[in-house]
């Protein structure tokens, strides 16, 4: 069983994947918050993006850098005592960020879907894969439960499971490490959603799984016309599936644009620093470039540009202001180098 | 680490501020620190000595509560059938019921402890007659095997030593009814613990076995073993009281509250009602204090709650 | 200039090491329900040698057997098949330990997860002088301060560090911390267990250079396992890819990653995302790792693999020379692919 049809995607010169008319999901200067005993943490600061219909967005960082907050604030899953603080979040022109529970629990299931790192924990354990399936799709989509079956059962088989009619009534830990997580894609899939949250959707899987369930992703979204928002810390994942990238540092974007602009020519120090540390086959340096440091725990976050400590390109103004993100060429860098202001 | 800076952290952990933050954690406390402190300090505060014989007076039996018609200011609470202060009696009543609770819960916990890191480190068969054993104990009630315990003891012993023993075999039978839970807890707290990379890390310095359960993961483990203590001292003081109560606990020369509940128990309908009624409230509000404390301390040191 | 009689030696050697687990149902589960026993070979007919002052890496997905061999070469089980030296000096009787103590001294071991291999009750100072106080070289609190201090600062952290407690480290800098544990009693060769597997991108390129600069100053061995082929070239004198408990192929990097020849190498290669985003051809990835319980007969790889025939099927390769590298496969062998 093999899966090389889908072609990795060839990213248009303008970075999207898609309808580029009105944004699916649009989120506006998103600012999440942990409020502790010793003060107010902010995870995710002043963060905005778009993603079409039908494209793929990764947002790409290392841990700590909120990504994954970000994912979870625009689906509704924070848990307390995170906070949306402020920013809003559309979906289709709507805001979905002051919905009371119960409805944006509907929403949840129906228009956003989700996969998670572990697919382990994300079935439950006690149902058949089929069940947990058809039940989802009676739950959120106007059909028959015979109908709901033969949907679950093509499903299936889109997502590579062998003999789908009779692996529907196994239970999860029948499957595979790899089959789960395609069970998990299905389970994503099946109430036709307009967004997909994907958080590390392959991290926890072999390389050669990896591999199959990246391409998996890929082919569907295209096939679907679903948008998906891809977090990773694996450049590499982005490299294969994403159309265009958002890097994330201390609760910020510090870049976003076109995945192969952003990852063959990055412009923001951090982004460059991360693309040289990464170490690839057949490359003859002894020594991997390295970004000294560490990223600032929450509670310390530098003033000015939250990279400037450990930016090899610092001048006066990085330590004092904090840079908003500047526009050339459909990219967008938190950086003073890309502003119009001197940089000594 | 000097010791200042010590405190000023301990001062400033999260579990201290739950405990500043929580009003029936602080009341509990309060409460159960009065009860110790009148315990520990019955010698000094008491008004008599109820068990100095010479001091106890006859005729001053069955005297009702000071502030009632009868009553006398010398004996505040009153006095039972032989004359002994009731309030001096409950104050040295505590300190024997504390003293065989908090003993019988040290034991417990360190048989308890013992075994069950035994049984979860080494495992195989060593792990499942261990916890056979703690099966077949568990489906007996640990007040019954307490009361076992007791009785054969009350038989084997000759009958000088049969009061003076009483403390020591009802801190055995209480001890050896509860130490399973602990041993539960800690093997279950084990298995997940040794399988950890850092214990990984001794066996490849070449720890021994030993050194590696004490050292390495005592101390993880050690946490619920706290939360399990402080409920289990509620329930041995209930035990020493049920079973003094019964008539095989502490006698009536050197009375805990639960032998004083039965004494008082005869002349409860015939009005001298404050002889079981005093103690009882003592051991309700030690007993309740005590489990308030253990019932704060399992919230507060629940990661998943905080 | 090499001396003709100064040959890298071998520091370890293993021969037809094989370990099997006994992954049965409890007792009574068995007697009630007559389930067979059964067992779980993780690792069969292993043998490699390990000259000094190299790196060799174990590559290969979950359920290959690479950590396995880690753990018994450093001796935390003893092997069910076969031999396993240390500088000429066998493994003794289970009983005693398996290594003897001046063996377990020159032997040290770095493992993944940084949050779970370092004790969270106990201080720095202490976690990186254990090994210290276990040998008894020194005893004087003094002098272990002072050799703790000496370490933190080979690994790049601060004396200070020594008196804090693990929950207070990023995971990069509490891989240092056992690092310097692992150091302390100055071993000549570290076992490496997925090191960087577990911590972010840049903090893994900090590691992974602070890991070569050691090696150079103290003149360490390494063996590496990691399932990351791209880690792997950065520090891999030689590489074994291990599948299923076997190797399949052994070879220096250099010609591993420039002419792979087992076709599951193959297939680990063309699996790692491409950066540059060439979009040149790649083999698609067939299948999973088949189930170490049930491996399939003959070559354990066949059902995953586009060159396998009727042999392959039947009868399992032996790892054999092939054009300058050791590889287990018939096609090679047959020089089909």
């Amino acid at each position: 069983m093999t899966l090389g049809d889908a072609p990795p995607p060839s990213p248009s010169p303008a970075g999207g994947g898609g309808n580029h008319s009105a944004p699916l999901l649009e989120v506006r200067n998103l600012r999440v918050e942990f409020p502790t005993r010793r003060g107010t943490l902010v995870a995710v600061d002043d963060v905005s993006f778009t993603i079409s219909s039908g494209e793929v967005l990764g947002v790409v960082g290392e841990s700590g850098a909120g990504k994954s907050l970000t994912g979870m604030a625009i689906i509704g899953l924070l848990e307390a005592p995170g906070r949306i603080a402020a920013g809003q979040i559309l979906l289709e022109g709507t805001r979905i960020d002051d919905l009371a529970p119960d409805a944006m629990r509907r929403i949840r299931g129906r228009h956003i879907g989700a996969i998670f790192q572990d697919p382990l924990t994300s079935l439950d354990p006690l149902y058949t894969i089929g069940r947990q399936i058809t039940e989802t799709i009676v739950a959120h989509l106007p059909v028959s439960r015979s109908e709901a079956r033969e949907r679950t059962i093509t499903l299936l088989a889109e997502v590579g499971i062998p003999a789908p009619e009779w692996r529907m009534d196994h239970y999860p830990h029948q499957f595979s490490g790899g089959m789960r997580q395609r069970v998990v894609i299905a389970l994503a899939l099946c109430a036709e959603p307009k967004l997909i949250i994907a958080d590390e959707p392959t991290t926890a899987l072999d390389v050669s799984t990896q591999a199959q369930i990246i391409r998996l992703l890929q082919r569907l979204s295209q096939q679907h016309g679903t948008a998906v928002m891809l977090i990773t810390h694996d450049m590499g994942v982005i490299a294969e599936t994403a159309h265009r990238v958002a890097v994330m540092y201390a609760g910020r974007i510090v870049e976003i644009g076109a995945a192969r602009a952003v990852i063959q020519a990055p412009r923001h120090p951090y982004t460059a620093g991360l693309m040289r540390s990464i170490p690839r086959v057949g490359a003859s340096a002894p020594r991997l470039a390295q970004i000294d440091g560490a990223m600032p725990r929450l509670a310390a976050i530098p003033p000015g540009c939250a990279f400037h400590p450990r930016c090899p390109q610092r001048f006066e103004l990085c330590d004092s202001a904090r840079p908003q993100l500047f526009e050339s060429d459909d990219r967008r860098t938190a950086c003073w180098l890309y502003s119009d202001a001197p940089t000594g | 680490m000097n010791a200042r800076g010590s405190l000023v952290r301990a001062w400033d952990s999260d579990l201290a501020y739950s405990f500043r933050h929580t009003p029936v954690a602080v009341a509990a406390a309060a409460l159960t620190l009065l009860c110790v402190g009148g315990a520990l300090l019955a010698p000094l505060i008491a008004p008599h000595n109820p068990f100095d014989l010479a001091s106890v007076n006859l005729l001053d039996a069955l005297t009702p509560p000071a502030w009632t018609q009868h009553g006398n200011a010398a004996y505040p609470l009153g006095t039972d059938n032989q004359g002994r202060d009731m309030l001096s009696a409950i104050l040295y009543g505590t300190r024997i019921s504390l003293g065989v609770g908090v003993a019988a819960v040290l034991f417990s916990m360190a048989l308890g402890v013992t075994l069950g890191l035994i049984a979860g480190y080494l495992g195989g068969r060593v792990d499942a007659v261990l916890m056979r054993i703690a099966d077949v104990q568990l489906s007996f009630p640990a007040i019954l095997v307490a009361l076992l315990i007791d009785g054969v003891a009350h038989v084997v012993l000759p009958r000088e030593w049969r009061s003076g023993m009483a403390v020591y075999v009802l801190i055995f039978s209480i001890g050896i009814s509860g130490w399973v839970q602990y041993a539960r807890t800690v093997r279950g707290s084990t298995l997940v613990e040794k399988n950890k990379e850092y214990v990984q890390a001794a066996r490849v310095i070449g720890r021994r076995a030993t050194a590696i359960m004490w050292h390495h993961l005592l101390p993880n483990v050690m946490g619920p073993v706290l939360v399990l203590a402080t409920i289990h001292l509620a329930t041995a003081i209930i035990a020493e009281a049920t079973l003094s109560f019964l008539g095989v606990g502490m006698p009536p020369t050197t009375p805990s509250l639960g032998t004083l509940i039965r004494v008082g128990n005869d002349f409860l309908f015939s009005g001298e009602w404050w002889i079981a009624v005093f103690p009882g409230v003592a051991l309700v509000m030690l007993v309740l204090s005590v489990n308030l404390l253990g019932d704060w301390l399992r919230d507060a040191l629940n990661p998943k709650l905080r | 200039m090499r001396q003709p009689a100064e040959v890298a030696r071998a520091l370890v050697a293993l021969q037809g090491v094989g370990r099997d687990f006994d992954v049965s149902k409890p007792w009574l589960n068995r007697v009630v329900e007559r389930a067979p026993r059964q067992l779980l070979t993780a690792v069969d007919d292993f043998s490699l040698e390990v000259r000094s002052g190299e790196t060799v890496a174990l590559v290969g997905e979950s359920g290959c057997g690479k950590s396995t061999v880690a753990r018994l070469i450093v001796g935390l089980y003893p092997p069910s098949r076969g031999r396993i030296e240390f500088d000429g000096a066998p493994q003794a009787a289970p009983a005693s330990g398996i290594w003897s103590a001046g063996v377990r001294r020159r032997m040290q071991m770095i493992f993944q997860d940084p949050y779970a291999s370092l004790n969270p009750r106990w201080r720095v100072m202490d976690i990186v002088a254990e090994p210290l106080r276990v040998q008894g070289s020194l005893t004087r609190r003094a002098d272990l301060q002072a050799r703790v201090s000496e370490l933190l600062a080979q690994v790049g952290l601060s004396a200070a560090d020594g008196e804090k407690y693990p929950h207070e480290f990023s995971g990069g800098q509490r891989q240092r911390i056992s690092i310097a544990r692992a150091l302390s009693s100055t071993p000549e060769f570290l076992i490496c267990d997925e090191p960087t597997s577990a911590l972010d991108v840049s903090v893994q390129a900090q590691i992974l250079n602070l890991m070569k600069e050691l090696q150079e100053r103290l003149r360490l061995t390494y063996l590496f396992i990691s399932h990351n082929l791209a880690v792997v070239s950065q520090m891999a004198t030689r590489v074994g890819v291990m599948y299923l408990g076997r190797l399949v192929e052994l070879a220096d990097a250099p010609t591993l990653f420039s002419r792979p020849r087992h076709p599951y190498t193959r297939m680990l290669l063309d699996a790692i995302p491409d950066l540059d985003m060439s979009g040149g051809p790649r083999t698609p990835v067939a299948g999973e790792v088949a189930n170490p319980l049930a491996p399939p007969a003959g070559c354990t790889f066949h059902p995953r693999c586009p060159l396998a025939d009727q042999r392959c099927r039947a009868e399992r390769p032996k790892l054999s020379p092939a054009q300058g590298a050791l590889v287990a496969c018939h096609a090679v062998e047959e020089e089909r692919g």
